[in-house]
């Protein structure tokens, strides 16, 4: 796991998608390639309000990252200082390894460029100081980014209610 | 080269502030204005880059070759253009005269330009597409305050109890509305949420409450008869603003909870429980009175119920309520100067017939609709040709087939855009405006609790070649010799002529994009100094005017009738990642919400044997749609829902082209099927008829 933390707050999200887009429009990407996803669970029956929930789904950046030792190329990267992975194009010699290595689908295909894409937790904004473009843009400010020592038990609470209170549906 | 320009989005109307960082020439970065929105911006506001680095938008200057709408153009130069549209309309008023041309946008605060274009060829007719919109919650608001449905301000942050009848916030985005309410309910505010269907932002709510279509009216005047019985109103505010109180308690006498629940499906046990919360919350109270409510003919009177709500709870010019928006005179400022201010006034009376023919509508935009039984009959006198300013009305009004009728009686179509609109292809002449990231527009003013000048800057070139209107509508004024209107040569003289005397210059705009009016906001004073603009001064339950032009200021409740076996009330609404009709074709977007869907109960899906991703077939007046289903169990039965702004008949939009369905050209009849006392277009009142479509008939609209 990086030293950040990626993290939403349930109540918050209104899923409107516009973490998607603002991810897409600041890395270029074409139609094809989402680097984070929003999915709607519900809506569903919660006492006498049907509630919905959606769940925001970027890179985990793993401790153990299956996607960086099956690239061939060493474009697929932990970056050592503080565990980000990421992907270099320079590198990259689109053979799609990582895509099928990884647990969840993170890795995407460009096919404008023919290489893999990631989130990098927009690695070029956090060296200058700011957040990912997720972060920054998102309405309600419903995501955040921090170092993940600084990850207060409040998120982990929130997380909690995610799967307690808004259970996905038996459909 | 790095730049970092203040501007405001065009993606949508809401025209947030934002900054935009360029990279030699290229933008590459656009978010909220950190100073108003702290980086906040929709997924819209981001496809902003998109939109402008696409090719399928008007590139250049176009007139129509072949029959209209038959998609032949021809690419000119700007001045080839330009000579055509002055030449077309000199020819066409020196024989009909100024006022047969009329000319329509969406509103806003960008308006100097094109009303003083107007204005100076001698002609009233200037429009909006607010018949379509929210003319109803504008004339009741009017109707009780004198103040329009503009001069206030939804305190949402710190407001205890929101009502919201389908204006559903979450969806339809305004980031600065969108992160206030979500403020608001981290903090505890209540919110009762009711409509036809639920949404992301019903989901959200305390109270979620179905309610039969057509039914809002039903609801308010039981709400009001509660609140009323169980004094659950601010009798302070009441007696000291309001006059005829006592025949608005004696005329919903009838209407109690028990009565509306056989209307509205709402349990009179929940309505009552509303009013109680009512009496502990006021008046940090808001029932929204509306934003898109061109619904139902009864819309108008949903609307001044609610707006009556507000002030029985007190909720007005309060904290958490409604307040008064200050403009720089309230604020002893002085305003921005205007072009329009200086063309001479024009006397001839409107074609739509507002002001004179129907007095109780506002004669500023008058009602759009209206012009296409001018331009048929004739009546008052012809009216020959139109300038579609950024405005799409085959898109956002009923019934495709009657608009065609009507613009096929004109001479010339003149359509200023940016986009492929349905209207622009439909017409004579495309100027193609350049898009918000490639234009400066003038300084405009935003009424507020605080008052504030706004600028949009141009952050980019022109990616091809388009013009912004300030110089679009100077050169077409220069060539029918009314350049005298237009005294500036670039935009900065512009700026500087709207700044006169407020001891402002466009420098002042360059740290945050805008300049508020003061420091600290001024709340007037609730017992003396409130100013309402009705011939009595106060708060009018019972409207003169209204009255005057044949209009019961309380209007009966009249039931609406069973809807005919396989006939649906047809809803639409928004997704969040479009903009009525402007985003469809935008690439980022249309990945993420390509196609329009019909929501319908699964009760009556079932008895049609239709699931989720079946076709339906919908039917209005020889109008035959397929699209496919969605069911569910959270729309109303009497109601089926779409996302508006889909089946683009625009073939260079390849993304957008042929793909769902265009609620609108199912609203048959609808031009003319209209709210009498508030304008509005009734577009729920003409019903669809649904059935399950053969596998055969699996073919686009």
């Amino acid at each position: 796991m990086s030293q950040y933390v990626l993290s939403q707050d349930i109540d918050r999200c209104i899923g409107c998608y516009s973490c998607e887009v603002h991810c897409k429009a600041n890395k270029n990407l074409p139609e094809g390639p989402r680097l984070c996803r929003i999915y709607q669970v519900g809506p569903r029956w919660v006492d006498k309000v049907p509630r919905v929930a959606f769940s925001f789904i970027a890179c985990f950046h793993c401790e153990k990252p299956w996607c960086v030792p099956v690239c061939p190329s060493g474009a697929m990267q932990k970056r050592p200082e503080d565990g980000i992975v990421f992907v270099d194009p320079e590198k990259c010699i689109g053979c799609k390894l990582c895509i099928y290595a990884c647990p969840w689908g993170v890795p995407q295909w460009n096919p404008e460029s023919s290489k893999a894409v990631k989130c990098d937790l927009c690695k070029d904004r956090v060296d200058r100081g700011l957040q990912p473009a997720c972060v920054t843009k998102c309405i309600t400010g419903c995501l955040y980014f921090e170092k993940k020592e600084f990850m207060p038990t409040e998120r982990l609470k929130q997380h909690e209610r995610m799967v307690s209170i808004y259970p996905p549906t038996d459909e | 080269m790095r730049k970092s320009v203040f501007s405001m989005c065009g993606m949508c109307t809401v025209r947030c502030p934002i900054r935009v960082e360029v990279e030699d020439g290229v933008a590459t970065w656009i978010e909220g204005n950190p100073h108003i929105l702290a980086g906040s911006l929709c997924g819209k506001g981001s496809a902003g880059l998109s939109f402008h680095y696409q090719e399928e938008r008007p590139q250049g200057p176009m007139i129509r070759q072949g029959l209209r709408g038959g998609g032949q153009w021809k690419r000119v130069t700007w001045e080839t253009a330009l000579d055509y549209v002055a030449d077309n309309l000199s020819r066409i008023m020196d024989k009909h005269g100024g006022r047969s041309v009329f000319l329509s946008c969406r509103g806003g605060p960008f308006l100097d330009l094109p009303k003083t274009f107007l204005k100076s060829l001698g002609s009233p007719n200037f429009t909006n597409h607010d018949a379509s919109c929210a003319r109803n919650v504008h004339h009741a608001s009017l109707s009780l305050y004198g103040l329009g449905r503009k001069d206030f301000i939804y305190d949402l942050k710190k407001c205890r109890h929101l009502v919201l009848y389908g204006r559903n916030m979450f969806e339809s985005l305004k980031v600065k509305e969108a992160k206030d309410l979500m403020d608001g309910l981290s903090s505890g505010m209540r919110l009762t949420y009711v409509d036809v269907r639920q949404t992301v932002t019903g989901s959200k709510a305390t109270r979620f409450w179905m309610v039969r279509p057509g039914s809002d009216y039903a609801l308010n005047l039981a709400i009001i008869h509660a609140v009323i019985k169980e004094k659950a109103f601010d009798k302070e505010f009441v007696d000291r603003w309001t006059s005829a109180f006592d025949s608005l308690a004696e005329f919903v006498e009838p209407y109690s909870p028990q009565w509306a629940e056989k209307q509205t499906g709402i349990p009179a046990r929940e309505i009552f429980e509303l009013v109680q919360e009512l009496g502990a919350d006021r008046p940090r109270v808001v029932f929204h009175p509306g934003w898109m409510l061109s619904r139902y003919l009864d819309s108008f009177y949903a609307s001044r119920s609610a707006h009556i709500l507000n002030i029985l709870m007190g909720s007005v010019e309060v904290e958490g309520g409604q307040i008064i928006a200050k403009g720089p005179g309230d604020y002893q400022k002085a305003g921005l100067h205007s072009l329009e201010g200086r063309v001479p006034k024009v006397a001839e009376k409107r074609a739509d017939g507002v002001g004179w023919k129907y007095p109780h509508f506002d004669p500023g935009p008058g009602l759009f609709h209206l012009f296409y039984s001018a331009i048929q009959e004739e009546d008052p006198y012809p009216v020959k040709a139109y300038i579609s300013y950024r405005h799409d009305p085959l898109t956002g009004f009923p019934d495709r087939e009657a608009q065609r009728a009507g613009l096929n009686k004109l001479d010339l179509i003149v359509a200023l855009d940016a986009k492929f609109g349905e209207t622009a292809w439909y017409g004579d002449v495309i100027l193609p405006l350049s898009g918000y990231l490639e234009k400066d527009s003038p300084i405009a003013v935003q009424k507020g609790k605080i008052p504030r000048f706004i600028v949009r800057r141009k952050a980019i070139e022109p990616v091809y070649e388009s013009k912004p209107e300030w110089w679009i509508f100077r050169e077409l004024a220069r060539r029918l010799g009314l350049g005298r209107y237009f005294p500036y040569e670039g935009i900065e003289e512009l700026w500087d002529f709207q700044l006169e005397g407020t001891g402002l210059t466009i420098r002042d705009f360059e740290e945050k994009g805008f300049v508020d009016l003061s420091d600290e906001p001024v709340f007037l004073d609730r017992k003396a100094g409130l100013k309402f603009k009705t011939p009595s001064g106060k708060i009018e339950f019972f409207s003169p005017s209204l009255e005057q032009a044949g209009f019961p200021s309380l209007a009966v409740y009249e039931e609406k009738e069973p809807l005919p076996e396989g006939t649906f009330r047809l809803v639409f609404g928004r997704h969040a990642v479009h903009a009525h009709g402007h985003t469809q074709n935008n690439p980022l977007l249309h990945e993420i919400f390509p196609e329009n869907t019909l929501w319908i109960n699964e009760q009556v899906a079932k008895k049609m044997e239709v699931r989720s991703g079946d076709f339906i077939e919908l039917s209005a007046g020889g109008v035959r749609v397929n699209v496919r289903a969605y069911v569910t169990p959270f729309i109303h039965p009497e109601a089926v829902f779409t996302v508006h702004g889909f089946g683009r008949t625009v073939p260079l939009l390849k993304r957008a082209f042929g793909v769902g369905f265009a609620d609108q050209r199912l609203a048959k009849g609808c031009l003319e099927l209209y709210d009498r006392a508030g304008g509005g277009i009734a577009y729920l009142e003409s019903c669809v008829r649904v059935r399950k479509a053969a596998e055969k008939e699996m073919t686009a609209t």
